[in-house]
């Protein structure tokens, strides 16, 4: 799960999960990616390289441009958070369950 | 061309110190009882209960103090004391969509007769991927999820 946590750290920079939110709506450079964004350009370039380290967007060379579009295997993100929620609800459900029969033992 | 790449399902499991049925009986029927309020879809109202109608095609939902409900999914096989599969319908911006279906089989093996291993799979995550835009929605939640995970944290250290 290395990959997944890493990918959740990503996204906890808020410019960074704007720049990732723009890449949702579709594929784009990173010339296009900065415009809008209170932030440079060699910024938006340094917040793509940690996304995509953390394996949620993916880039290719279009002519000189390089094209930054979501990678779908970031459904991670998704698996990543469903893990953690199980193993907290799970956790959560052993811990009524024998709080219960521990109570019941006791009267 | 695009490509689906699916995801393998989330396994989890745990061994609680009840027998088979009472861990079913506990699951399924005092959902309510157990499930993290935090985990809660009410959207601040105070919740009463979570309820699995006990029968195949029963729903799944949570119920708020003030009657109303809020849809989770539904139950796709009903095997008591063993085994029972849900449908999970809420799509990656937690909302509920009875087009979408992910999988959930939860699976009680005795051990002994006050041991049972309680195995989780949530599976056919792929299905969340048909609306790969709503994966931007669900990140977005992982601030406020991240409070839960660290009293998870807390409780586990308690048990340990």
């Amino acid at each position: 799960m290395a990959n997944a946590n890493l990918a959740l750290a990503a996204l906890a920079d808020p410019t960074r999960r704007a720049v990732f939110e723009r890449l949702a709506r579709g594929p784009r450079a990173v010339g296009e990616l900065a415009k809008g964004l209170p932030v440079s350009r060699p910024a938006v370039s340094q917040h793509l390289a940690v996304l995509k380290e953390a394996g949620l967007v993916k880039d290719h060379a279009d002519g000189t441009r390089r094209v930054y579009r979501v990678d779908p295997a970031g459904l991670g993100a998704i698996r990543a958070w469903l893990d953690r929620f199980w193993d907290s609800s799970l956790a959560s459900f052993k811990a009524e369950l024998e709080a219960e029969i521990r109570a019941e033992k006791q009267s | 061309m695009s490509r689906t790449i699916a995801p393998a399902p989330v396994r989890k499991y745990v061994e609680v110190g009840a027998p088979c049925d009472r861990a079913f009986a506990f699951f399924t029927a005092r959902m309510g009882r157990w499930w993290r309020a935090d985990h809660s879809l009410l959207a601040g109202k105070a919740r009463a209960d979570v309820v699995v109608e006990p029968h195949l095609g029963g729903r799944w939902f949570e119920r708020a103090v003030d009657g109303s409900e809020c849809d989770w999914g539904k139950v796709l096989e009903w095997e008591p004391p063993d085994r029972v599969v849900l449908a999970w319908q809420l799509n990656a911006d937690w909302r509920y969509d009875p087009d979408l279906i992910t999988e959930l089989e939860i699976r009680f093996v005795a051990l002994g007769a006050a041991r049972t291993r309680v195995e989780l799979e949530h599976r056919k995550l792929e299905n969340f991927g048909a609306r790969a835009e709503e994966v931007r929605a669900a990140l977005d939640s992982y601030n406020a999820w991240q409070g839960g995970l660290d009293r998870f944290a807390e409780i586990a250290d308690r048990e340990a």
